[in-house]
């Protein structure tokens, strides 16, 4: 038979090469919609503004409010778009109480939220991607065990959660450490506590995608399990996944502010854009205004543009929608 | 189907058995969960989706599957080609024992595996919707030859697709481009990258148009004859089976009620079944003639009947039918019923 396929190669049909990858996203869906709505393209600017000045805050920000020896403790408490008449030091949007520039505070505060928002999300996405993913593909009592942790964990809301794991994770360790360890108890809580809706997500896709035919054929070739999950079964469940993702970043970034508000989140001397909130909110009724209004319009600028980029990716990526 | 639905003339040189199946069973666990078990005091429950069933293909040689849904055709399909495990029987492929396919895995099955392929029912779920075209109809050969080049097997796959009936410019495209029809020729490309000797076709024109069907149907004639290719072919279409078929099995709940060669089975079924298959079938002549219409319907095969299955809607059961389970009995024209009525000569 093998000999009857060279034979009749006579005229061999040419297939041209693969378009690149570049030029595959070019042609997307995802980018013909993005080009299409205004909005879609102002909150992803002001996303890219904003993860650009977290990034860059060290070149950007006059001072670096972490470190006590550049703040101006003489000051303090002047309003925005002032220029001090002790040091000669602008402050774009004022200063806090130690003299801390708000400006500062917030690119170096967006940092933290920023940083933690993205590692929380990937340590959730990844643990419930992986967890579903097992779930789904092998069923039986691997699926029952991970799915009814999975339900009691949906039983308290993530807030409390977060909480409930930052007390114990503070209660094992000395509280000298406490401050450095602030960020990684931060996104361990946050993460832990959201992993359950990447898993739900997954596994529901995987079982679909799993007797799909398609895995079927890959099967009967005999590709290994391995192989069948990873080349098949992943990139088709990517979706739901990438727009939880999305969606979840901005809840993350609104988790660590309302933990860091609540006290329990990142500490004064390295303030978040929450702890920023919670040490401005001290001063909203003596006048100083721009201490707590800045940090928290930062905040509410940064999750609203997130959101948005996330509500356009599931309209964009969830067909049943279109 | 178009008006020409002759039997299709045989091509297969009667050679030798390329697949035995004997006595092959898979029972599947559809008890409620444990903990409902306990509570409500119910039951483990098995459905016997294949109980029984034996046939054998010669190289070259296509034999049908026939019988309504939930007869357990499609599960001797996936029986063949190592999707599920066998609960019971044996598989013999070309002299080899393969009844333990289902547990084999990877390349250690690959030798085996390389000589089949399978064409399933929904062109709709069987391209993976992320992968061009090109890399879908690659898979098998980048599994089997890791060795071959990607120029070469960009040729072969351009080759693949202008042997379907589509072009090697369709490479670069992605399955939701295509219709139903195209798709159903995409996966037949893939089935066919590696040369196999064996097909396995799980109702491959069932979600198809009628006008589509034909030009997949002869599609595949076309390449069997090309390539001597040996198919077992799935359906519950007795128009399309009559013009892809040399011989047809058919099913009920999970048993062979009768193998024939496709002709005598067309002119003269032994089995009441058959006979109530046949009758639904519309024909040229028939028109204008009362049908008879297939009485009853298939039992829960969950709690099927005592004795042959088929009793409860057979015209012709007696005390007999009840209590015993009919045998496959070979019959002087080449057929095999599993009929005591046919057995004991109380129907022709």
């Amino acid at each position: 038979m093998s000999q009857n396929v060279q034979t009749r190669d006579s005229a061999a049909p040419v297939v041209p090469p693969k378009p690149s990858k570049w030029r595959t996203f070019l042609d997307s869906d995802i980018v013909y919609s993005w080009k299409r709505q205004p909005v879609v393209i102002v909150a992803t600017l002001v996303t890219l503004i904003m993860f650009a000045a977290a990034l860059f805050a060290p070149w950007i920000a006059p001072q670096n409010p972490f470190d006590p020896r550049q703040l101006e403790l003489i000051d303090a408490f002047t309003p925005p778009m002032t220029t001090s008449d002790f040091t000669g030091n602008f402050y774009l949007l004022g200063s806090d109480s130690q003299g801390r520039d708000v400006f500062s505070a917030i690119l170096y505060g967006s940092r933290i939220s920023l940083l933690v928002g993205f590692a929380a999300v990937i340590f959730a996405l990844v643990m419930g991607t992986a967890l579903g993913l097992l779930a789904g593909f092998r069923g039986g009592w691997r699926d029952a065990l991970i799915m009814r942790i999975a339900d009691v964990q949906l039983t308290f809301p993530s807030i409390l959660m977060a909480l409930l794991i930052f007390g114990v994770i503070r209660g094992f360790l000395p509280r000298s450490m406490h401050a450095e360890v602030a960020i990684i108890v931060l996104i361990i809580a946050i993460g832990l506590s959201d992993w359950v809706q990447y898993a739900r997500a997954v596994r529901g896709a995987t079982m679909v995608e799993k007797s799909k035919e398609y895995v079927q054929a890959a099967r009967v070739i005999g590709l290994p399990a391995r192989k069948i999950l990873f080349q098949h079964i992943l990139p088709n469940v990517m979706r739901p996944v990438l727009v939880i993702g999305t969606i979840g970043l901005a809840l993350a970034i609104i988790a660590e502010a309302t933990l860091s508000f609540l006290g329990v989140g990142m500490p004064a001397t390295q303030p978040s854009l929450g702890t920023l909130i919670r040490v401005g909110q001290d001063y909203m009724f003596s006048g100083e205004w721009w201490i707590l209004l800045f940090p928290g319009v930062a905040l509410l600028i940064l999750a609203l543009s997130v959101n948005l980029l996330g509500d356009w990716l599931r309209d964009v990526l969830n067909p049943k929608l279109r | 189907m178009c008006a020409d639905t002759a039997v299709k003339k045989s091509t297969a040189a009667q050679g030798e058995i390329l697949l035995e199946a004997q006595d092959l069973a898979r029972y599947f666990d559809v008890s409620k969960p444990w903990l409902n078990r306990v509570i409500e005091r119910s039951e483990r429950l098995t459905l016997k989706a294949v109980d029984g069933v034996g046939f054998s293909i010669r190289r070259g040689e296509t034999l049908s599957l026939v019988g309504e849904s939930g007869c357990g055709k499609s599960t001797v399909a996936r029986l063949v080609v190592g999707l599920y495990g066998l609960t019971r029987g044996k598989l013999v492929f070309d002299g080899e024992d393969i009844s333990d396919l289902a547990s084999r895995t990877g390349r250690q099955a690959a030798s085996v595996r390389k000589r089949f392929q399978m064409i399933f029912q929904d062109p709709y779920a069987s391209l993976n919707p992320l992968w061009r075209v090109g890399t879908i109809i690659g898979e098998p050969l980048r599994f089997f030859r890791p060795e071959m080049s990607s120029a070469d097997r960009r040729r072969r796959v351009g080759e693949l697709l202008e042997q379907v009936g589509l072009s090697a410019m369709d490479a670069n495209r992605y399955p939701h481009e295509f219709s139903g029809g195209q798709r159903q020729r995409i996966s037949i490309a893939r089935a066919l990258a590696n040369e196999p000797e064996f097909m396995i076709c799980d109702e491959p024109t069932s979600a198809l148009d009628v006008s589509v069907q034909a030009q997949i149907l002869n599609l595949m004639r076309d390449l069997q004859d090309e390539y001597g290719l040996t198919y077992l072919f799935i359906s519950h279409d007795m128009a399309v089976v009559k013009h892809m078929s040399d011989r047809i099995a058919v099913m009920y709940l999970g048993r062979i009620a009768e193998i024939a060669p496709a002709d005598q089975l067309f002119e003269n079924p032994h089995h009441p079944y058959s006979k109530m298959l046949l009758a639904a079938v519309p024909s040229l002549e028939g028109v204008g003639k009362e049908r008879t219409v297939i009485q009853g319907e298939v039992p829960n095969p969950v709690h099927p009947p005592t004795g042959c299955a088929f009793h409860p809607r057979c015209p012709h059961a007696n005390e007999r039918c009840k209590a015993e389970i009919p045998r496959l009995i070979a019959r002087s024209d080449g057929s095999e019923v599993a009929c005591h009525g046919v057995e004991e000569g109380r129907l022709p």
